[in-house]
């Protein structure tokens, strides 16, 4: 799904674009768009003028020039159509090709009798699956429908959904249990249970979003609606009491000039784009591959003001690694070396293994006769081997201090002072004893992502605060905490730390974004006012968030918080630039309705514009033309920038604010010198 | 709204007492320890009482002019003309005043006239004229009057107030205190 | 530089460096603070409160404010027609003048309640002195009421605690005790010093030099002149208000009286600064009204100064401008310095009249009133920039890619719906009630001075000046019939308390929401940059509103006068 569908036009998206901008022109569809509505009426009184000057009126000027008004005016309704709809359908076309995956496939339904699965399995079509239902997958299969494992584990392709291509390791139980309907099984069997009705996975849930079906409007584009409103409605009063004033005045104006008048001046271009725009910024997140619940969850991200990262796989690249072994005065550093190496054979953790690595030794020297291994337990918090009379243990340094001071041993000040100076320097000491006694201090590091530093500046300059979780211990977060650049951590976090935190910083006003993955990051999630959940996470933090990240990728949600903002700029720029341009549309149309009855007022021509049929006709192509031009800008978003608050709107005012008002001279000018040839 | 009625209107009441009341009769007796007594800047000469604020009306030629005036110079009105510049007719009466000033004026060209000599002032009762618009008139009344024009002329000058300790806004010439100055002119 | 525009500058610097200490004071005024007046003026207030039966420790919300506030002007509104109405019996007439018609009544009660002053009527003949010493109160109750309602959106934007927004009795006779009284008192003796008349006695009379006898209006009128620029009024005790010689003598005068009109609407913008400790928003928001008032008064000053071409083909000399309706103690320039600051702050008190400017003038004056936020009234100038802040906060909110606030603030859907309202009340009140003026022109026609382009200016800037609740006029126009004085009666009770309801309610909800703690994503409103959007909003929105009716007035007039 990535890398694909980079052009915002291809052919068979604009058919269908076309096609639905006719299709919108029903006055019941159009009445949700106030702006454009309008638009549609005064479109539709031109009509009858064009069929009153063909029974033969004569005041309301030639009826090529009316004809032109009424074609340019359904002009502009199409154009602000197919924007919505070009919108529509690149979302539509995403959600397609997401839903091709899962179309109809054979799932393998297991059925249970009370508690007991049935050894019986019965190929049913996986629409049919329902929520709590079981089924089975093996090598080869695609997963039918969207469930949590709840027995055996698998390797899965998940590059329909994700685009990425290596295989990922899903198993029943913990955090990974979650599988996505679409993908392949590569290996191995599990049972699955099924955790979403018929039609309402997520994807599910997002293509009927796309298809505006419940694309609800969010509180900042109702504002905005009023806004718009607001002024469509200042030009109505303008547009009505301009008749009895021109009477007054014994200026007769005809109706294509008022309407003409009226339609530049509404915002035609804001209000033409603003459903696309808003369609367009959740595409943009679908095309991070992020999956949102609503329209509303895009727009609060754009406002967060914390960021709760975990630390592992956001910061720092998956997991410690052993940097240093440090003997204790008095054992030979080649012993150390050797025990401490021992004491890790069995430990199939990630530091387990770099300690191995760091250690370099040749296999045979690790051979012990009949090693016992003791696994870590929570109580002991210590792993260690045993063999003869040796027992060799290494864990953290309170857990390897209690078990030597319980054997009546002294836990030496050399080494806590090495484990405190480990500590803060951002490294992990893992204590390693023999036989109750401590013989050295292994020195595990985090190793901080490159570019890391330089995203939380971004961050930073855009207004938001990183706040790091990790589960290490103070010493070591503050360190890390400062390498990388986050402003605050949250050590020794459990899952309630992060809820407490979540919760203070909301007492404050802020809002709040985390990511998680664990069904004990699901309150969290359902508390932060964006909560992004892994697609690889349970089902309950899936359920909890209001997106899902498709990649598993923690970073992913500093993408998220520029969409949001890409996505209020976008409507911002776009309203001051269609309210801007209507100072131009004044200084060309004003004088045009009444240099006939007042020569007087040639004065106001400033553009020079050929004549007044010419200058109206010029101001509503131009009003119509601008749209589609502008179309591209609303779907790819104006970029932000994070220069702070004031530079940006200083930037954007004089882009899209003085813009917006030479634009259309400039644009009017042009068109008029065209149009200026015929009338 | 019911339980604000009666407080407001006990508040109406005390208030309308003390800003209305009390606040007028301290500034009544401020005023009488004023020089003027609260009664204006007035001034005596043969025997009559004038307001040296309240122009009036000179329209003999033997007397300065003062501005022509909407209201006539009648103070117990007040009032300008409130025609707008564009206005054709009020354009005739300015024309037609400048006329009048070429007739009883006779050597004096017509871009000497200053403006403000054939235009109504806003109150209609402009105690005074610019020193340009006395100036243009001293060939006239020293003609008159049979005095030398340069003795008129010194008089208007001595006349002039200028501006507020010499640094803010116009000169001017009241006319009334210059037309009784010509009048003991010997 | 010439005496004229020194003049100009040197009030103007004045004005701007006394109202920053006076904006303290305010400040001071309304957070309660001590000050030295407490000896005197303590009592005195607690006298009113007692004898009112008023508990002013009970702090009220947005609504009780609004009640309070609606409540008692009504009060005011009855006892003002009753006063009016009857003024022929009542004492103090020594002029014999005549009670005022209901509709007459009507428009002038209205019209002093809600602080326009817009006058029907001839101070001479209209009004006894009852009458006047009436509408001098409700020029400082009027006053009062609007900056209490400021005060509301001031101590609103502070408070973090919805309910608590002070007392709206308090405020009210605090803003008129403590600020609008004191300042009265003296520039009432520097009138009295200068030969402004305060008398009972009625018409004086005596034989002119030519021998016309003359009748001379005269009356209390150093009390009511000072008020009436404190508290940005602009009732004029004589028809021609501060053109008549007895309203303003002098240059002296005229300084004092531009300076009282100005330098309290300048205050309250420093008062939001120091109350709120947001000094540079002050500065922002004075720079944004400042530059408002300057492109309008220079090519105001220069227009004037110009003179008339027309005039000018008569071959006349010209050099002193466009002197027709002007004062020449005045100047032409500093004439039209007064214009756009009288219509700017919404006083309306007038110098010269408005009607005989240049077409160019009467644009900027007309453009001054439908902005009516550069400056504007004593309290008024600072509500209706409230709605153009709520505006230009939530554009430039949107460009910035956050969700709009303002102080900690969101600004959403409910809060947009009032500011729309507001800001389309204006428009839609000058361009409808004009529009229906020109439809019936059996009520307009025959009422107006003047031909043309500029007659239909007279009605434009008639409504414009009823919506703006400044008062000034294009006085030309006959304006005391029915007509005029029901519909501009009408324009303005809407104009005046829905723009007061609007920010009040705005202030009260977005107090009782959650504060938004400052994060370098904010946008700043104390900036330049903020400032530069402020005032696109406020020249957009005005420009766009009016720009097709001002064309049919002053613009065509202009052009047909090259």
């Amino acid at each position: 799904m990535k890398a694909q569908n980079t052009s915002l036009f291809q052919g068979d998206l604009i058919r269908e674009a076309l096609v639905q901008s006719f299709v919108k022109l029903n006055p019941k569809i159009m009445f949700r768009n106030p702006v454009m509505f309008t638009v549609w009426i005064g479109t539709f009184v031109m009509l009858i003028v064009n069929i009153w000057i063909l029974t033969g009126e004569r005041s309301q000027g030639s009826l090529l020039y009316n004809l032109i008004v009424l074609v340019v005016l359904l002009l502009t309704l199409l154009f602000a159509n197919f924007a919505e709809a070009i919108a529509e359908a690149r979302g539509k076309a995403q959600a397609n090709s997401l839903r091709k995956t899962r179309e109809e496939t054979p799932a393998k339904w297991i059925r249970t009798v009370g508690e007991m699965y049935l050894d019986e399995v019965q190929v049913v079509p996986s629409s049919q699956l329902q929520k709590g239902q079981f089924f089975l997958c093996e090598t080869g299969d695609i997963i039918p429908t969207d469930g949590e494992i709840v027995e055996g584990l698998a390797t899965i392709d998940e590059s329909a959904i994700t685009g990425e291509s290596a295989p990922v390791i899903r198993e029943a139980g913990g955090d990974k249990s979650s599988v996505t309907g679409g993908t392949k099984v590569l290996s191995d069997r599990i049972k699955v249970k099924v955790t979403t009705e018929p039609g309402e996975s997520f994807l599910d849930k997002m293509i009927a979003l796309v298809e505006g079906a419940s694309r609800q409007k969010t509180p900042n584009e109702i504002a905005l609606t009023i806004l718009l409103a607001g002024f469509t409605l200042v030009f109505i009063i303008v547009c009505i009491t301009l008749k009895p004033f021109a009477d007054f005045a014994n200026t007769p104006i005809t109706i294509a000039a008022f309407i003409s008048l009226f339609v530049c001046l509404i915002p035609t271009t804001i209000g033409g784009l603003l459903s696309a725009i808003g369609i367009a910024g959740m595409d943009r997140a679908l095309r991070a591959n992020v999956i949102t619940k609503s329209g509303k969850a895009v727009e609060t991200a754009g406002d967060i003001d914390t960021l709760l990262l975990d630390k592992t796989g956001t910061i720092t690249i998956g997991n410690r690694k052993a940097t240093h072994f440090w003997a204790a005065n008095g054992i030979e550093p080649d012993e150390f070396i050797k025990s401490a190496a021992l004491s890790s054979i069995a430990d199939e953790t990630p530091e387990g293994k770099s300690i191995l690595e760091l250690a370099a030794l040749a296999p045979e020297k690790l051979r012990v006769e009949n090693p016992v291994f003791i696994e870590f337990t929570a109580e002991t918090r210590s792993s260690g081997v045993d063999f003869r009379e040796t027992r060799i243990r290494k864990g953290a340094s309170d857990a390897i201090r209690r078990l030597t001071e319980n054997a009546g041993n002294a836990f030496p000040e050399e080494t806590a002072a090495k484990v405190r100076d480990i500590s803060s320097n951002g490294g992990t000491p893992l204590v390693v004893s023999e036989n109750e006694r401590v013989i050295g201090v292994i020195e595990l590091q985090d190793v901080i992502k490159p570019g890391i530093q330089e995203r939380f500046e971004r961050l930073r300059k855009m207004g938001v605060k990183t706040v790091m979780v990790t589960g290490d211990n103070p010493l070591t977060a503050k360190y890390i905490a400062e390498k990388a650049g986050v402003d605050d951590y949250i050590a020794e976090a459990r899952p309630e730390d992060k809820m407490n935190y979540i919760k203070a910083e909301q007492q404050k006003g802020k809002l709040v974004a985390m990511m998680g993955d664990g069904t004990n990051d699901a309150p969290a999630l359902a508390q932060a006012d964006v909560g992004v959940a892994m697609n690889s996470g349970t089902q309950a933090a899936k359920e909890a968030g209001n997106m899902v990240d498709l990649d598993n990728d923690p970073t992913k949600l500093i993408e998220i918080v520029e969409i949001g903002k890409q996505l209020l700029m976008t409507r911002g720029t776009l309203t001051t630039f269609s309210i801007a341009n209507d100072v131009a549309k004044y200084f060309a149309i004003v004088p045009a309705l009444f240099i006939a009855s007042i020569p007087a007022l040639q004065g106001l021509n400033i553009m020079g514009l050929h004549s007044p049929e010419s200058a109206i006709l010029s101001a509503v192509i131009f009003n119509a033309i601008i749209i589609p031009l502008l179309i591209p800008l609303a779907l790819k978003g104006v970029a932000y920038k994070p220069i702070g608050a004031s530079a940006l709107l200083r930037r954007n005012l004089l882009i899209y604010g003085l813009g917006g008002i030479l634009v259309p001279f400039a644009g009017i000018k042009v068109i008029d010198m065209v149009v200026g040839l015929w009338f | 709204m019911k339980q604000h009625i009666l407080p407001a209107v006990r508040l109406t009441l005390v208030t309308l007492v003390f800003f209305s009341g009390i606040y007028t009769i301290i500034i009544f007796g401020i005023a009488q320890i004023t020089p003027f007594k609260g009664r204006g800047e007035v001034i005596e000469a043969g025997g009559q009482k004038y307001y040296a604020n309240i122009g009036q009306k000179f329209t003999e030629d033997k007397y300065f002019s003062s501005r022509p005036s909407a209201v006539d110079y009648n103070a117990a009105g007040s009032g300008g003309s409130n025609k707008g510049p564009s206005n054709a007719e009020y354009l005739a009466v300015v024309q037609a005043r400048i006329d009048t000033f070429l007739v009883h004026n006779a050597g004096i060209k017509k871009t000497q006239i200053p403006v403000e000599l054939v235009t109504a002032s806003g109150s209609g009762l402009d105690p005074d004229i610019s020193p340009k618009a006395a100036l243009v008139q001293v060939e006239r009344i020293a003609k008159m009057r049979n005095l030398p024009a340069g003795k008129v002329g010194d008089l208007v000058e001595s006349n002039i107030q200028g501006p507020l300790l010499g640094l803010f806004g116009p000169s001017k010439i009241n006319v009334l205190k210059l037309n009784i100055a010509l009048d003991q002119l010997k | 530089m010439n005496t004229e525009i020194l003049g100009i500058v040197f009030v103007f610097a004045t004005t701007i460096a006394l109202a920053i200490p006076f904006g303290k004071y305010i400040a001071k005024i309304y957070a309660g603070e001590r000050t030295l007046l407490d000896l005197i003026l303590g009592p005195v207030e607690k006298l009113f409160y007692k004898l009112s039966g008023i508990r002013v420790q009970s702090e009220m919300n947005w609504k009780q404010h609004l009640s309070a506030l609606l409540t008692i002007n009504m009060v005011w509104f009855f006892l003002g027609m009753f006063v009016l109405m009857n003024q022929g019996w009542l004492p103090l007439n020594p002029d014999g003048n005549p009670s005022q018609s209901a509709e007459l009544a009507f428009n002038t009660t209205i019209s002093f309640v809600v602080n326009c002053n817009l006058q029907h009527y001839s101070g001479e003949t209209g009004v006894s002195y009852l009458g006047q010493l009436f509408l001098m109160f409700l020029q400082f109750v009027s006053a009062g009421t609007g900056m209490a309602a400021a005060a509301v959106v001031i101590i609103a934007f502070r408070e973090r605690s919805a309910d608590k927004l002070g007392n709206f009795y308090e405020l009210m006779i605090k803003s008129c005790t403590r600020i609008l009284l004191p300042v009265s008192l003296v520039v009432a003796v520097i009138l009295l010093l200068n030969g402004v008349p305060m008398t009972f006695e009625g018409k004086d009379s005596f034989v002119s030099m030519q021998g016309d006898t003359v009748q001379v209006s005269t009356g209390p009128v150093a009390a009511f002149v000072p008020i009436k620029h404190v508290g940005t009024n602009g009732g004029g005790f004589f028809g021609a208000n501060s053109a008549h010689p007895f309203e303003n003598p002098n240059y002296v005068t005229n300084m004092v009286e531009m300076f009282a009109q100005m330098f309290i609407p300048i205050a309250m913008v420093f008062a939001l600064g120091f109350y709120l400790k947001k000094r540079k928003l002050s500065w922002v928001i004075f720079g944004v009204m400042t530059i408002g008032f300057l492109l309008l008064v220079v090519p105001t000053v220069f227009s004037e100064l110009k003179g008339n071409p027309a005039i000018a083909e008569m071959g006349i000399d010209v050099s002193s401008g466009a002197t027709e309706g002007k004062e020449i103690r005045f100047g032409t320039a500093f004439s039209a310095f007064w214009s756009i600051a009288t219509t700017v702050i919404s006083t309306g008190s007038i110098n010269a009249m408005h009607d005989s400017f240049m077409p160019m003038s009467g644009l900027a004056q007309m453009l001054a009133m439908m902005t009516n936020a550069f400056y504007g009234g004593v309290g008024a100038g600072i509500l209706n920039f409230y709605i153009f802040i709520i505006l230009a906060v939530f554009m430039s909110g949107l460009m910035v890619g956050r969700t709009p606030e303002l102080m900690g603030k969101k600004i959403e859907a409910r809060e947009m719906k009032i500011a729309m309202i507001v800001a389309l009340l204006h428009p839609l009140l000058i361009l409808a009630a004009t529009a229906l003026g020109t439809t019936l022109p059996q009520y307009t026609a025959g009422t107006l001075n003047n031909p043309g382009f500029h007659g239909f200016s007279e009605m434009l800037y008639e409504y414009t000046s009823s919506s703006a609740n400044n008062g000034s006029g294009f006085e030309g126009l006959g304006d005391n019939t029915p007509w005029w004085n029901i519909s501009c009666g009408i324009v303005l009770i809407l104009s005046r308390f829905l723009p007061i309801i609007g920010p009040v309610a705005i202030a009260g909800i977005l107090a009782s929401k959650k504060h938004i703690p400052e994060s370098a994503g904010t946008l700043k409103t104390d900036t330049g940059t903020f400032g530069i959007m402020i005032f696109a909003v406020i020249a957009i929105i005005t420009a766009l509103s009016f720009f097709p009716a001002l064309t049919l007035g002053p613009i065509a007039e202009y052009f047909s006068m090259k």
